[in-house]
């Protein structure tokens, strides 16, 4: 389980450097948005650190060196600032993580890495601390917490009892799991099922859960990437859930902004709503669908919207 | 496509092998685990691209490579099929790491000028901005608008060009770019 002895913040008061990676700040503001607003009412500070790069994720395949000079510079970024690091994507978390356990564990690997980063001017000390935004809920804040943290009615219902939602976990949240001190099971995972829980809301099980995105393959081949994607829209679909939670930007641009390009190329209708668990947890909190970015959802969460709009 | 390779594949002219490219793999970061392969295919009876296409299929990419069949890996498409998703990683009884297998295999391709023009635009890009996505003032305008801050754009493109291109002049992975 998690060695808390390397762990940084107080738990009580978690203080981290966000770092939002290529897609977030330009494609995924509305998972920023919400995830800013629960983190501020939560108790969880984010401080935003100037000069964070791409995680060096699309460079590995290409210049396994640069990606990891890549990762390892935001990591300097960051330990520079006395902060642990808090990713909202997934590819960023597993990147990060990885060179940072690479670089905690191989003294010659990080003194190669610092020779390098001596020529824009950074050192890395291998002292920094990798979490994703939803493992930290989990940990972190922890579910009880968060239950705490739900707006009710006045027969103590909660906001978003009655709807079902599909968890996808995706990939790099969790895999390889050996990057993520067992925090949860690969093939079995349970965080967000509990988080999404804890909202409220049920969550709706459907067909070969863990299958992946095929965002990894969007670019080289989309046709093969979109019938991967095309697999979990028609499972969800078919599970009758109201729609699919997920924690990571490249998944949301597989389900969602290219959820009508697979509908015209395979001629099917979903219309399925997908949305980020901050976003749910931020409107069970009570937040507005303003504040939460839902304007930038592009398949509308109808029967949520009209329901909070009452 | 996949006609095509199953052509070249069928023919085998074993005196066009490279006995040594297991070697090379294994000496490639990622790769060092490829002779551990016992060919039992759990890998791809799971892999989600070899779900929906026959295109990709990691155990036979892996054969193929202990095999000797360099040329025939490195120049493939195939091996850009990986989504990187760790499923086979998770699962594999040999702990043969595919996915940082696939990676390795990529790296020694771009090395010997092979890559795709999909992953020479992401390079680029990275080399131009530091990110996939360059933040212009249009991009800080529109985070204002739904009340986020700005993306400082600091010294990051210029220094992770500096990272990318380190050793450039002894790397042949752009020679022949045509850019």
């Amino acid at each position: 389980m998690t060695d808390r002895s390397e762990t940084r913040t107080q738990s009580s008061e978690p203080r981290y450097a966000l770092y939002l990676g290529c897609t977030v700040p330009v494609r995924g503001m509305n998972y920023e948005m919400a995830a800013r607003c629960v983190a501020e009412r939560l108790g969880v500070t984010l401080v935003d650190v100037d000069g964070f790069s791409c995680c060096g994720f699309p460079a590995k395949p290409l210049d396994w060196r640069g990606g990891l000079l890549m990762a390892a510079r935001n990591l300097a970024l960051a330990e520079a600032q006395g902060l642990d690091v808090l990713a909202l994507c997934s590819a960023c978390t597993g990147t990060l993580t990885e060179a940072s356990h690479r670089l905690k564990a191989d003294a010659e690997l990080r003194a190669w890495v610092n020779e390098q980063l001596a020529g824009v001017g950074h050192t890395y000390n291998g002292t920094v601390r990798v979490r994703h935004f939803a493992r930290m809920l989990y940990e972190e804040v922890g579910v009880d917490v968060l239950r705490e943290a739900i707006v009710v009615d006045a027969e103590g219902r909660p906001l978003l009892s009655g709807y079902g939602f599909a968890p996808h976990y995706g990939c790099h949240y969790l895999k390889p799991s050996f990057l993520y001190d067992g925090f949860d099971d690969p093939e079995n995972p349970c965080s967000l099922d509990r988080l999404i829980e804890a909202t409220g809301a049920r969550v709706v099980r459907y067909e070969d859960e863990g299958q992946c995105c095929g965002g990894g393959i969007l670019g080289f081949d989309e046709e093969t990437a979109l019938l991967v994607t095309k697999q979990k829209l028609d499972h969800v679909t078919a599970a009758g859930a109201d729609g699919l939670v997920l924690i990571c930007p490249f998944c949301a641009v597989m389900y969602e902004a290219n959820q009508r390009r697979v509908e015209s190329l395979y001629e099917a209708k979903y219309q399925l709503p997908v949305l980020y668990y901050p976003q749910l947890l931020g409107l069970a909190m009570g937040f507005s669908l303003e504040e939460m970015g839902i304007k930038l959802n592009r398949v509308k969460p109808r029967k949520l919207i009209e329901a909070l709009q009452r | 496509m996949s006609d095509e390779n199953k052509a070249d594949i069928d023919i085998i002219d074993v005196s066009t092998f490279d006995t040594h490219f297991r070697d090379e793999v294994a000496d490639e970061p990622g790769g060092e685990h490829i002779r551990r392969c016992f060919s039992c295919s759990t890998c791809t009876a799971g892999c989600p691209v070899a779900g929906v296409t026959d295109k990709y299929n990691p155990r036979r990419i892996i054969h193929m490579a202990l095999l000797g069949m360099r040329e025939q890996v490195l120049t493939s498409d195939f091996v850009w099929l990986c989504s990187v998703c760790y499923t086979c990683y998770e699962r594999c009884p040999q702990d043969v790491r595919i996915p940082e297998l696939m990676n390795a295999v990529r790296n020694i391709a771009v090395r010997e000028g092979y890559i795709p023009q999909t992953f020479r635009l992401q390079l680029k890009k990275l080399q131009l901005h530091g990110r996939l996505y360059e933040i212009e003032d249009y991009e800080n305008e529109r985070r204002a608008e739904y009340g986020l801050p700005p993306i400082q754009r600091e010294a990051e493109a210029d220094e992770v060009n500096q990272i990318l291109r380190r050793d450039q002049k002894d790397t042949p992975e752009r020679k022949d770019t045509g850019e």
